[in-house]
């Protein structure tokens, strides 16, 4: 028998404007919920909106740049306070490569601050639309995740505001377990309202690039272990159709940093115009445009085709060296506008497991399989390595990390659903972890079991500290810790 | 915990307005069956708490029970932003409430006609009104409108029952002209005759159905979007009499 709670029908006092409802996407596009959604300029701003949830009984979710693939930022029915206008730089000192900032300042509004002076932000995402709050919600990583590690590291100090409205100072001397649970604490915390971060040295605009075209899985980790000591930054991407001896057949890019001198002209290749990414593909086809022609492709035979051909390129470009410009190198997603929009109306999500090294060759190869057992190969792979770090809920560890697109239709999302569960059972079993930014399909119970009961309750007790009332939720969370 | 999401797995969510009887209650049951969240609204706790609990007997989905008043107009729009933050979201509002009072062939009385447009019409307005908004901003949702064949035509028997229905047809039309384009559906349902507490003021009744059977078709309505549905659909041809009698002979006929 269901009792009728009295409270329940009588409906609060305080109702939000409608005309703040609006329908947010995961970046995905795999999922939406429809959110409050307030933009507010100035700490006083945000402050305001803690108390509208307040007196309206809702919770906050926060959000940076909006690209988390799945639920991250997403809070159905409830407040999402979106960070994207405070973007002020409060402070940088090209002396130092000391830099404050807004939570709302992106990656690309920070490096073309700072090029100039010859610095580059040591830890950057594949895109440069994401905001440096959203980077420390969930302590992004780079291309370069064994070296520099997470963009946590690089973070000195920052001001938490409570949903209290009360505004706490952490670093790794203040509050550090603050400090070391709210960087990949996505947003659960607190709102981040100034963040200060140490910048790396650079004396080129360019990178030394160099290319490479592993046959499969075991030259693609061969590669990986002979060239992890002297380069700065390595990525791999991963044919994942490609089957039997070819399996993880694919290509890798290394680059390098210029020393100092190598480059006969650093001011110009420092400048922001000889960074720009060209906005025409082959000179010909207008980029914005460019989704279009890969929406044919985007199905199991046109993308097995596009692999195929994108493998050859690499296999008879192997080995050739070239310098590229920082954001030609690093910002590959920003390279076709809207890439997304050729997955079509149903949109993509991206698993991304990370595995120590000891178990990564046998779990990936386990992992591509299965993939393409279910008929569900991933049409973008990217394959990284990592490092641990001593923040509470790292994604970090010894090892490597994939990050697999899958395609989702109405149709798909069972089976995709299945898949899942069979790629949790693989990771866990190999030890691995998962990442918060990625994720749009995992359980409870995976995440205590990769996470541990001790993290967990380390991290609900700060949280007790932090935000008692429970102020700060978002949809992943509800799905994952509730 | 309703508004527990997985982005990959989504559980549609409704509101049912007027579900502790007839085809309310019916469509509560369906819904909850197809798996759907829904909220329960209707103004006898008893029955509504009753229709609940048997409608989430090894079922799918889930039915919450809202007590609710339809010409509490004021109360609306909070209790509307409680219930789709309670059950984490909308995707369809199933407008079912209505009254039929007894009237006699030479009644006029404005306490029963007031009750009635107030429930069939009023009530309707404040509900649909706070879901197309919604519905709009999301571009997604279907609103269903439960109406009545009654309001085809004026009869002699039910004046300001056919008004409120034939209101509310209106209504619903103009919502649907406004919202399809925003990628909303709008439904009217007009049911015949039903096996429900409203039969029971009818003279004459023929190709009655029950209410789990009307459910069942509204259900089709919405899984395959339809417009203007006849329940039964037999009906349909009831209706399609109906609107070509020439007013010269129905002023004439006594139903």
């Amino acid at each position: 028998m269901i009792q009728i709670d009295e409270r329940r029908t009588r409906g609060k006092t305080a109702v939000l404007p409608p005309d703040k409802l609006e329908r947010v996407w995961a970046w995905g596009g795999a999922s939406s919920g429809m959110c409050y959604v307030y933009r507010p300029t100035t700490t006083e701003g945000l402050q305001r909106v803690f108390e509208l949830a307040r007196q309206s009984g809702r919770s906050v979710g926060l959000k940076g740049g909006g690209n988390s693939y799945g639920d991250a930022f997403m809070n159905s029915e409830n407040i999402v306070l979106d960070l994207a206008r405070m973007t002020r730089i409060l402070d940088w000192n090209p002396e130092t490569g000391v830099i404050q900032v807004e939570p709302g300042v992106t990656i690309e509004k920070l490096w073309q601050y700072i090029l100039g002076d010859g610095w580059w932000p040591p830890v950057v995402t594949g895109t440069m639309k994401t905001t440096i709050g959203g980077c420390a919600g969930m302590n992004v990583h780079g291309k370069n995740g064994w070296q520099a590690g997470p963009i946590g590291e690089h973070i000195l100090a920052f001001d938490l505001m409570l949903p209290s409205g009360e505004i706490v100072t952490c670093s790794r001397s203040e509050n550090s377990d603050v400090f070391h649970a709210a960087i990949g604490g996505f947003g659960m915390l607190g709102c981040f309202i100034s963040l200060t971060l140490q910048m790396k040295r650079v004396y080129s605009g360019y990178l030394a690039v160099e290319t490479a075209a592993p046959a499969n899985l075991r030259e693609m980790f061969e590669l990986f272990h002979a060239h992890v000591d002297h380069t700065n930054y390595i990525v791999g991407w991963i044919d994942a159709i490609a089957k039997g001896d070819a399996l993880g057949r694919g290509d890798a890019h290394l680059a390098y940093y210029l020393p100092p001198g190598a480059d006969p002209n650093p001011q110009l290749s420092l400048s922001l115009e000889h960074q720009q990414i060209p906005d025409t593909i082959f000179g010909l086809i207008p980029k914005s445009a460019m989704w279009m022609f890969m929406r044919p492709f985007m199905n199991n035979v046109g993308t097995s085709l596009i692999n195929t051909a994108k493998y050859v390129a690499g296999r008879v470009g192997s080995g050739k060296r070239y310098w590229q410009t920082h954001a030609a190198f690093h910002f590959l997603l920003d390279y076709i506008p809207n890439w997304k929009r050729s997955y079509g109306p149903g949109g993509l999500i991206q698993y991304q497991p990370f595995i120590p090294k000891e178990n990564a060759q046998e779990a990936f190869g386990d992992i591509l399989r299965t993939c393409q057992k279910h008929g569900l190969p991933n049409y973008l792979s990217v394959f990284k390595r990592h490092r641990p770090d001593d923040f509470l809920l790292t994604h970090g560890l010894d090892g490597f990390s994939l990050a697999m697109d899958f395609l989702i239709t109405d149709g798909r999302k069972p089976e995709m659903v299945r898949l899942a569960r069979e790629l949790d059972a693989i990771v866990l079993a190999a030890n691995g972890r998962f990442y918060f930014a990625k994720d749009s399909t995992l359980r409870p119970e995976v995440v205590q079991a990769y996470l541990g009961t001790e993290t967990i309750q380390r991290f609900m007790a700060l949280k007790q500290r932090c935000d008692p009332k429970e102020v700060l939720q978002t949809d992943l969370w509800r799905r994952l810790f509730r | 915990m309703f508004n527990r999401k997985r982005p990959l797995e989504p559980q549609p969510r409704a509101i049912v307005i007027g579900a502790s009887s007839g085809i309310g209650a019916a469509l509560t049951r369906k819904l909850v069956t197809e798996g759907y969240i829904v909220a329960a609204l209707a103004r006898r706790a008893r029955q509504l708490q009753d229709v609940c609990a048997a409608a989430n007997k090894n079922a799918a989905g889930r039915a919450i029970p809202y007590v609710h008043d339809v010409t509490a107009y004021e109360t609306i729009p909070a209790l509307f932003q409680q219930i789709t933050q309670e059950i984490g979201g909308l995707d369809v509002i199933a407008y079912v409430a209505g009254v039929q009072l007894p009237v006699g062939l030479h009644e006029y009385n404005f306490a029963k006609d007031e009750a009635m447009v107030k429930v069939n019409m009023l009530g309707a307005i404040a509900w649909l009104n706070e879901a197309a908004q919604r519905f709009e901003r999301a571009g997604t949702g279907h609103i269903i409108g439960v109406s009545s064949i009654a309001g085809d035509r004026g009869r002699i028997g039910s004046p300001v029952y056919n008004a409120s229905k034939a209101g509310l047809n209106t209504y619903l039309e103009a919502l649907r002209n406004r919202l399809t384009r925003q990628g909303v559906t709008v439904t009217t349902i007009k049911p015949g005759f039903v096996d429900t507490v409203m039969l029971e003021n009818a003279p004459k009744t023929f190709w009655v159905i029950s209410p789990d059977e009307a459910a069942a078709q509204i259900y089709r309505a919405l899984r395959w979007r339809l417009q203007t549905v006849y329940v039964p659909l037999r009906w349909t041809l009831v209706g399609l009499a109906l609107h070509h009698i020439p007013s010269f002979l129905f002023r004439r006929l006594s139903f």
